[in-house]
């Protein structure tokens, strides 16, 4: 099978700080990821490499057995999906957020589809014409997270998505995420989190900018 | 009515006393602005002395390519002045002098076309001033907006990249403020204009002693100009400046 992400030799430098060296990763289509490490290691950075939002200063990313800079970064970034760690959200409403998805495709924005979402994580439709000011921090996250998942992405690149819930709203999201893996995306999840860390089928920990491998956890 | 109108250099001597008051304010209240007033009160004699002789000259040959060559001179000068309120925005003066040069052609060729003003020296180079150096603040305030907005709004923008937002759909909310901080002096004083300020031009017609109903049929006409050419160049400006945020992978720089 054709890994949807190998990178040989990658590294990230900005000025004369090399922030990401000699990431050496191949993942499978389809697999769970968990990424650990200390804080300022590398792990977001990595994220925002196979997100395309930074551009490797070294090695080769390879995506679906193509380079990733032959692939257009709009298409490609619709297919990997990068959800922030501290989202931010758009507009004035919750509907201007899910809107966003449809508007940058061109297409009239789909209640159904939105209800739906917004269901998958415990919210309800009455939720679409509230204030994002008025949010709570795990109404966010999960309102950031659907947006990211109104078109299904083939990637899922989390970043501390769950830092900061509460454990019911935590179960909320690892239900709807584990739920995409299990359609077949693939999910690369950064986590500071011990649950998660240990609930990890493939665990990677980031230090220094380089990648060390453990052992499987489970 | 020609005779109430020169100010002797009598007069001029004099008005220097309000300089002195500007001065000494400076000193008694530490504002530390001396040298500026100065440098300020320098040019200002300068350059307007130089500008009076050339504009004398120009209107005395009234020869169409002079004429042109000051309209140009204009534009130049007021691309030069944006770009430097760029603040970095890569290609500043070209996109200046492309939303400057756009916006004050267009609305010459309109006011000489609909014979609102004659394509003599002495109308065309006071008007392509007023518009150039209107659109020239408009372009400033787009710009400091632009970096402004860019800056503070880095991660949403961000946000709707990683999305797979092209860069115009990245960047249209921070695109529309500048457009809208860029055009807000003209709209505000089109607002208020004769209840708070008697514009320069129609305060200089009333002053040479034109009949204040004809004179505000020409504020209107500059009202209606500078409403024009200031949207017209901040669109321009914007649209032309926000990419340069960007690099070539579609990533903020
Ligand atoms: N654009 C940049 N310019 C300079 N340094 C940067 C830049 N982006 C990231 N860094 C540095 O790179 C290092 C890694 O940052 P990164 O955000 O990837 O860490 P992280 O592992 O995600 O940390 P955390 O767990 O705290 O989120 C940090 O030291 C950070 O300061
Ligand atoms: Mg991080």
């Amino acid at each position: 099978m054709t890994p949807i992400f190998e990178l040989k030799q990658v590294g990230y430098k900005v000025d004369d700080q090399q922030i990401l060296q000699q990431i050496d990763l191949t993942i499978q289509p389809g697999e769970f990821v968990t990424l650990a490490g200390p804080s300022g290691s590398g792990k977001s950075t990595l994220l925002r490499v196979l997100a395309t939002l930074l551009t490797p200063t070294s090695g080769e990313l390879w995506y679906n057995g193509q380079a990733q800079a032959s692939y257009d970064k709009i298409t490609y970034r619709r297919e990997v999906s990068y959800c922030f760690q501290q989202p931010s959200l758009f507009g004035e409403t919750v509907r201007d957020n899910l809107a966003f998805p449809f508007d940058i495709r061109k297409q009239a924005f789909d209640d159904t589809k939105a209800t739906e979402a917004l269901e998958s994580v415990d919210l309800t439709a009455s939720m679409l014409t509230k204030a994002i000011t008025s949010l709570s921090g795990g109404e966010k996250q999960r309102v950031a997270l659907i947006r990211n998942l109104l078109f299904p992405p083939k990637v899922l690149l989390l970043d501390e998505i769950t830092t900061g819930l509460d454990g019911t709203t935590k179960a909320i999201v690892h239900r709807l995420i584990n739920t995409m893996n299990q359609r077949g995306i693939t999910v690369i999840s950064v986590t500071h989190d011990e649950g998660e860390i240990a609930a990890a089928s493939r665990l990677l920990q980031v230090v220094a900018g380089r990648l060390e491998v453990s052992a499987d956890a489970k | 009515m020609q005779n109430n109108l020169i100010v002797s250099p009598t007069a001029l001597t004099f008005a220097i006393i309000l300089v002195a008051v500007a001065l000494a304010i400076n000193f008694k209240e530490h504002i530390g602005l001396e040298k500026d007033v100065l440098v300020g009160v320098i040019r200002a004699v300068i350059q307007l002395t130089v500008v009076g002789y050339v504009l004398t000259y120009i209107i005395k040959v009234d020869r169409v390519w002079l004429t042109l060559l000051m309209v140009a001179i204009i534009m130049l000068n007021a691309a030069w002045n944006a770009r430097g309120r760029a603040n970095g925005i890569p290609h500043a003066f070209v996109i200046s002098l492309a939303a400057i040069a756009t916006a004050t052609i267009l609305t010459l060729l309109l006011l000489v076309g609909a014979h609102a003003i004659a394509f003599v020296p002495s109308q065309v180079v006071p008007i392509t001033g007023m518009i150039a150096s209107n659109v020239m603040v408009a372009t400033g305030l787009c710009y400091r907006s632009l970096n402004t907005s860019f800056h503070d709004q880095r991660q949403a923008v961000l946000e709707r990249l990683a999305l797979g937002a092209d860069l115009k759909q990245a960047s249209i909310v921070i695109v529309r403020t500048a457009i809208r901080t860029g055009m807000a002096p003209t709209v505000d004083s089109a607002k208020t204009v004769g209840l708070v300020s008697l514009p320069g031009m129609m305060s200089g017609l009333i002053f040479a002693g034109v009949d204040p109903t004809k004179a505000i049929m020409y504020q209107i006409m500059v009202t209606f100009m500078l409403l024009g050419a200031t949207s017209l160049g901040s669109v321009i400006a914007c649209y032309a400046a926000y990419p340069q945020f960007y690099n070539h992978d579609l990533q903020l720089r």
